[in-house]
């Protein structure tokens, strides 16, 4: 069976500044595919180019067969693409945003109807359908745009950041909803987030992009698993002695230590026998242990092991749809 | 109070990084100077009229060579010769020509008879200002034509010019009508054409429909028809009622009316193509909103929409020749005031048209499908 995207040494610059970096990578038909990274890693970028938005540097890809850049507008028609930006018409109604998109896609006349109705009720929107976008509240704009990507039957579904600005309810009604979508349609889906959890709980398989590059590339457990303890351990501390780190790092079971004197973070095969470990030489050394947190391994870890650095750091850094703006403006 | 001082900073940072904002404001005030300071009071030349000599006698041909004097020196108009009373005329009522000089069969003969011969000035006086200038002209003429060479040695009647107005009294209110209907077409095309376009780009909307299997040519002859249409509206609007403000006689004649529609038609359609093919490549809102005074100036006032093109200086002409409100405004002259058939306005119809066909290909080239 022929992959859903087929990614190709994929490369982005705008300007001096390489967005996506020689990125190459698959996703199998019927899978949810997360591409996972801070803002400004290149996710978006990625998508646009895989979306027909932005035309590659170098590299190329093909989604369900179809070369991107030979035949963008053959690609257009098998995706359906749901932009980080919500883009319905506010002054329109959820029905006449629908019906103008399944116009666009050239969905025929006598299908476009049922298929609407059809669609609302599986994003549950029927009893709004005639309500300008305007009035509905964050997410179910977001449910409008997911409706709105399927309205001409696609085969691969791109999500960019759906779930960005929207309350934990309503992350979870968009997630339930877009794994339901994904049976009753036979989709395959690719989305990008920044939220670990949700990437963790929904996703077939992860890429971990970082500057422009990909880190790493497996199912969520896979990824965990590849990674040094199966717990991790957060604590901080008063009074640390110089070498404290080393004492940390030759308690039992400890795999990996990072952080400094004062706060430190501790992968770990055995949580439990680390941190009582951890406690007896504290008070040994007259270490005042300030708090204490011990937890399964997340795919936060993944991403420190893999990147170096904690997400919330990578979050504060520019993005690359940033970055293109800043240097078209400086054209 | 530094709160007011935060608004103030804001602002003022906000206005320094907008470099176009800036340069707009300061354009327009010159623009307006030198564009108006030019459009009106100017001294009108360059006018046409048909000479029909039906004497060929030699006080015939001396008419000629005062008119061809007057042609190669103040240039107010060129006399061009024709055979036919008939045709002549009808190059008058089709715009051709601003007016006929009738020279009579038998001017020749009462000039030497000295029995007060006449001739006669046939204008379109549906411009005020091109009939005032053509009628002075023409009375200075026949004031050299009947200085004598010498003292004469009786008393003979002179030579009178007779001018025969074509249409009924044209007020000013109904001279600035057809402007203002192509008026209302470009302010509609302003909020209604390729600035939805820079709007939806701003907001991240374009997104939306770029993905879609959309073509460039599609894409943009949809946003043109649609802000045509929204200006076709526009237009009709103004023209029913400034119709009956100005006091327009007959205006509801359905020929008339239906002429008038292919023209707005037309208009909105070459109005629109343009305001897209500006903004095509335009990303920041403010720049529209800029550029829209100065552009306003550049093409209503240049049109003859407030005074004849005939009184501009060269490159205000050659701005004229170019701007697609002269053919409208034209057309419309021609329909309001003289109530024309096509045959009046076929070339402008055909400008209009062509200018659409270029600026939407042009547009088409230079649209950016990606973003």
């Amino acid at each position: 069976m022929k992959p859903a995207i087929d990614v190709r040494g994929i490369v982005k610059k705008f300007g001096d500044f390489t967005a996506v970096d020689d990125i190459s990578f698959s996703v199998q038909q019927g899978e949810i595919f997360g591409l996972l990274g801070p803002n400004g890693a290149g996710k978006s970028t990625l998508i646009r180019m895989l979306t027909t938005l932005l035309p590659p540097t170098a590299g190329t890809a093909e989604v369900d067969g179809i070369d991107v850049i030979k035949d963008p507008n053959g690609v257009r028609k098998v995706i359906g693409v749901i932009p980080q930006a919500l883009t319905s018409d506010l002054e329109l109604s959820v029905y006449e945003n629908l019906l103008i998109f399944a116009k666009l896609y050239g969905v025929p006349r006598e299908k476009r109807d049922s298929l609407i109705a059809g669609l609302l009720e599986q994003v549950e929107l029927t009893k709004w359908a005639n309500e300008q976008v305007k009035k509905l509240s964050g997410g179910m704009r977001r449910r409008v745009e997911i409706a709105r990507g399927l309205v001409h039957h696609p085969r691969v579904l791109f999500l960019d950041e759906p779930t960005t600005g929207l309350d934990p309810v309503s992350r979870a009604a968009v997630w339930e909803m877009v794994r339901k979508l994904k049976e009753q349609h036979e989709l395959t889906v690719l989305l990008t987030t920044h939220y670990m959890d949700e990437a963790d709980n929904w996703c077939d398989r992860i890429a971990i992009v970082d500057h422009g590059h990909l880190m790493a590339l497996d199912s969520p457990i896979r990824l965990k698993a590849s990674i040094p303890g199966t717990n991790t351990i957060e604590a901080s501390f008063e009074d640390a002695p110089a070498d404290w780190h080393q004492q940390l790092e030759s308690l039992a079971g400890v795999e990996r230590v990072t952080g400094d004197a004062n706060v430190a973070r501790i992968a770990t095969d055995n949580g439990p026998e680390t941190t009582t470990a951890l406690m007896m030489t504290a008070a040994e050394a007259g270490v005042r242990v300030l708090s204490l947190a011990v937890q399964s391994t997340t795919l936060d870890d993944v991403f420190v092991h893999y990147t170096g650095r904690q997400l919330r750091d990578a979050l504060q850094e520019p993005s690359a749809a940033d970055r293109s703006v800043m240097v078209n403006r400086g054209r | 109070m530094h709160r007011t001082w935060a608004i103030i900073e804001r602002e003022l940072r906000r206005f320094r990084r907008s470099p176009t904002l800036i340069a707009m404001s300061l354009i327009m005030p010159i623009v307006q100077l030198v564009v108006l300071g030019y459009a009106f009071g100017g001294q009108v030349k360059h006018l046409k009229v048909g000479l029909v000599d039906q004497d060929h006698g030699v006080p015939a041909v001396r008419l000629h060579e005062l008119s061809n004097a007057v042609a190669a020196n103040a240039n107010t108009f060129t006399p061009l010769m024709y055979n036919d009373l008939g045709t002549a005329l009808g190059d008058l009522r089709n715009g051709h020509l601003n007016g006929v000089l009738a020279i009579p069969p038998d001017f020749s003969r009462r000039e030497l008879a000295g029995d007060a011969p006449r001739v006669a000035l046939i204008e379109d006086n549906t411009d005020n200002f091109v009939s005032a200038s053509l009628v002075g002209a023409y009375t200075g003429l026949m004031a050299a034509y009947n200085q004598p060479a010498a003292a004469p040695q009786r008393v003979a009647q002179q030579a009178t010019l007779d001018v025969v107005e074509m249409y009924p009294y044209v007020p000013y209110i109904q001279y600035l009508l057809p402007g203002s209907i192509v008026m209302s077409i470009f302010m509609m095309v302003m909020i209604g054409g390729g600035i939805i376009f820079v709007d939806d780009k701003a907001r991240g909307l374009h997104e939306g429909y770029l993905v879609t299997p959309i073509t460039r040519f599609e894409l943009i002859l949809g946003f043109n028809l649609s802000g045509a249409i929204k200006a076709v509206l526009a237009g009709l609007v103004l023209m029913t009622i400034g119709s009956l403000i100005a006091g327009v006689p007959n205006p509801f004649d359905p020929l008339r009316l239906m002429r008038l529609l292919v023209v707005i038609v037309v208009t909105a359609f070459a109005l629109v193509s343009m305001m897209f093919l500006l903004m095509v490549r335009v990303n920041d809102p403010l720049v529209p909103r800029a550029t829209f005074g100065v552009l306003n100036t550049f093409l209503y006032f240049p049109s003859g929409a407030v005074y004849p093109t005939q009184a501009f200086p060269g490159w205000m002409r050659a701005i004229s020749k170019i701007d697609p409100f002269t053919y409208a405004v034209h057309a419309f002259k021609c329909l309001v005031l003289k109530n024309t058939g096509f045959g009046a306005i076929g070339y402008d119809l055909l400008y209009l048209t062509l200018f659409s066909v270029i600026a939407m290909t042009l547009a088409v080239q230079l649209f950016r499908r990606t973003l």
